[in-house]
């Protein structure tokens, strides 16, 4: 049954190649890929049901050894955040006919979302530093087709820089592999953390580590790495905007959960310790930056900013607390901040417009759409019973055990700033005067509602059932912390 | 012949970057070009360099070039070269919509 843990990567690589092939008949690719989607997701949680069953599941390719052939690991985190991403994925593919233009499906839409999938799925699953890198790129380029798709001269303007910054920290990657490789000799994860663990961690292991930080800091948009974010996710249709919001910059943070607590966990004083204070310094500026504009698409994606900043704080807490805030913010993230952008991409669609100062009265004419901004703006700051609240509160709880008040009273500073940010547009934008002359479109609102209808009752099961969640997240992070588990599922005798 | 090597990796990073730092789009793509060949020259040296030896491995061989850094820097090439060239074309179509090819002049204004 080891053939399962490709799965998740083969479905929507298959259905993109089949989505170019009749690409002018619209009807057809989209009932296609919603059907395509549904599969997905069906099975990876049928995965998630088999590895919570009989434990991890390993794929040797081609049926090498681990250290010598290309391995794919299904661990209950790497399975739990595909099935995260299918969620948002059928999300998605139901709302991108409402959103996009038919010009704009038909110029591939559907094999691109396709193949960011394969990407991100392939990136969570692959045991193997290299097959990282390269499943990074497949994600990558298929966000530079979805970033410039409808020609204008603001995306193409603010896709180049997006491209030319992904390409130059691709590079460093590379490099940093290179190191590793000349230090270690191996390039299996596994392996390269049983290596580490037999020589200890010394200066050049470190340096590494650092650099590494650097390039998935990059994409994970980590303070002073960010500049780059808000303007590109900003600029490229609402579905498109959803997808990597939700996709992309988790895939950074996966990697970081990933490579610092199975590698190089042996010199915790250096990276660790960096890692809490760049977490607050993010977790501020980025909710600093979402106070500072009118727009309220760049309202919302500066706040993929912050969210980013207490997966990390978690991660450089290194508990076991720590650690299932992180894993529990990062699901919970990858659900709200896609309904997040799918609810922004309705009422800036409705209202014709993205300023703050020319809105009002939205709630009104689209009660549904409205309320569950409120609802998403609730999650999102972390307000009891959802499940922004369960993440943030293991979070706070990590950072109180380990004596880190400073950092605690930041990351609450900065969930206040948020909540701040969001309510903002909730008053001025959506409550209000009510405009008796708006044009009211109630088939189109209501085609909006049902994706993000989906995606707030994952979030709000999330928070509801955390006691049911809660024991899976705690047994991630026990996994996690301790890295013979990990080795030993693929260095087996 | 490692030293070398590095060295010439070195100059390369540092043409790129001086490349990547200036304002015309066409340099900039340059620079990441010369930045990439910077990368896959690393990964050739750091698989250390025989001369000489097949990259094979048997029973009582001694000498043999590691396989690995050759299949990974395959790899790498391939991906560069692809987005190097989806890259051309996005920075012409760039200079054409946009009317300039400097990057002082592509930052954009607020609230568009």
């Amino acid at each position: 049954m080891s053939n399962l843990a490709v799965l998740p990567v083969v479905i929507p690589f298959l259905a993109g190649i089949l989505a170019t092939f009749f690409h002018k008949r619209i009807t057809i690719v989209r009932v296609f890929s919603q059907i395509a989607t549904i599969i997905s997701l069906g099975v990876s949680l049928w995965i998630t049901y088999y590895v919570s069953q009989y434990g991890t599941v390993v794929l040797e390719m081609g049926a090498w050894q681990a250290p010598y052939g290309i391995v794919f690991v299904a661990d209950m985190l790497a399975i739990s955040l595909v099935v995260a991403i299918n969620v948002v994925a059928t999300a998605c593919v139901f709302y991108a006919p409402v959103s996009l233009t038919e010009e704009k499906e038909r110029f591939f839409f559907y094999t691109f979302y396709f193949l960011l999938l394969t990407g991100v799925a392939g990136a969570f699953l692959t045991g193997d530093l290299f097959n990282l890198f390269v499943f990074f790129e497949v994600l990558l380029i298929a966000s530079y087709g979805l970033i410039v798709l409808g020609n204008e001269r603001v995306q193409l303007r603010e896709s180049l820089k997006y491209v030319l910054l992904n390409l130059f920290s691709s590079m460093l990657f590379v490099t940093a592999i290179a190191f590793i490789y000349s230090v270690v000799g191996t390039v299996n994860m596994a392996q390269i953390a049983e290596r580490v663990q037999v020589v200890e961690q010394h200066g050049i292991l470190t340096t590494i580590a650092v650099l590494l930080f650097f390039v998935f800091a990059t994409k994970a948009a980590i303070f002073p790495l960010y500049y780059w974010l808000p303007k590109s996710y900003a600029v490229p249709n609402p579905v498109v905007s959803a997808l990597f919001g939700a996709l992309l910059t988790k895939v950074g943070i996966y990697s970081i959960l990933r490579a610092f607590t199975l590698i190089f966990v042996h010199d915790p004083e250096i990276t660790h310790q960096l890692f809490l204070w760049l977490a607050a310094l993010t977790m501020l500026l980025g909710a600093i930056g979402a106070l500072s504009t009118h727009n309220v698409k760049l309202i919302v994606t500066y706040n993929i900013i912050p969210a980013v900043g207490f997966m990390l704080l978690g991660i450089g807490l290194l508990s076991e607390t720590g650690v299932a805030g992180s894993v529990y913010y990062l699901i919970h993230d990858i659900i709200i901040k896609a309904a997040l952008f799918l609810i922004i991409g309705a009422i800036v669609a409705l209202m014709g417009t993205s300023n703050l100062k020319q809105m009002g009265g939205f709630i009104h004419h689209y009660p549904f759409l409205g309320w569950s901004f409120f609802i998403a703006t609730l999650v999102l700051a972390g307000i009891p019973p959802f499940s922004g609240f369960i993440g943030k509160l293991l979070l706070i709880q990590g950072g109180v055990e380990q004596g880190e008040f400073a950092l605690v009273i930041i990351a609450l500073f900065s969930s206040l700033l948020i909540l701040l940010s969001l309510m903002r547009i909730f008053i001025r934008g959506i409550w209000g005067e009510k405009d008796e002359e708006m044009a009211v479109n109630k088939p189109l609102a209501r085609k909006f509602a049902t994706p993000v209808a989906f995606l707030l009752i994952f979030s709000i099961l999330l928070g509801i059932g955390a006691e049911w969640f809660y024991p899976h997240v705690e047994l991630i992070a026990n996994e996690l912390l301790d890295p013979n588990v990990y080795i030993n599922s693929i260095l087996k005798e | 012949m490692e030293i070398i090597m590095s060295i010439l990796a070195g100059i390369l990073f540092a043409t790129g970057v001086y490349n990547l730092l200036q304002k015309q789009i066409l340099r900039i793509v340059i620079g990441t070009g010369l930045i990439s060949h910077g990368a896959h020259l690393f990964i050739l040296t750091m698989g250390k360099l025989k001369t000489g030896a097949p990259p094979i491995l048997e029973y009582g061989v001694k000498s043999y070039t590691d396989p690995l850094p050759q299949a990974l820097i395959l790899t790498s090439i391939v991906i560069s070269f692809g987005v190097t060239s989806l890259l051309l074309v996005l920075a012409y179509r760039t200079a054409k919509a946009n009317g300039t090819d400097n990057m002082e002049e592509l930052r954009g204004t607020e609230n568009e």
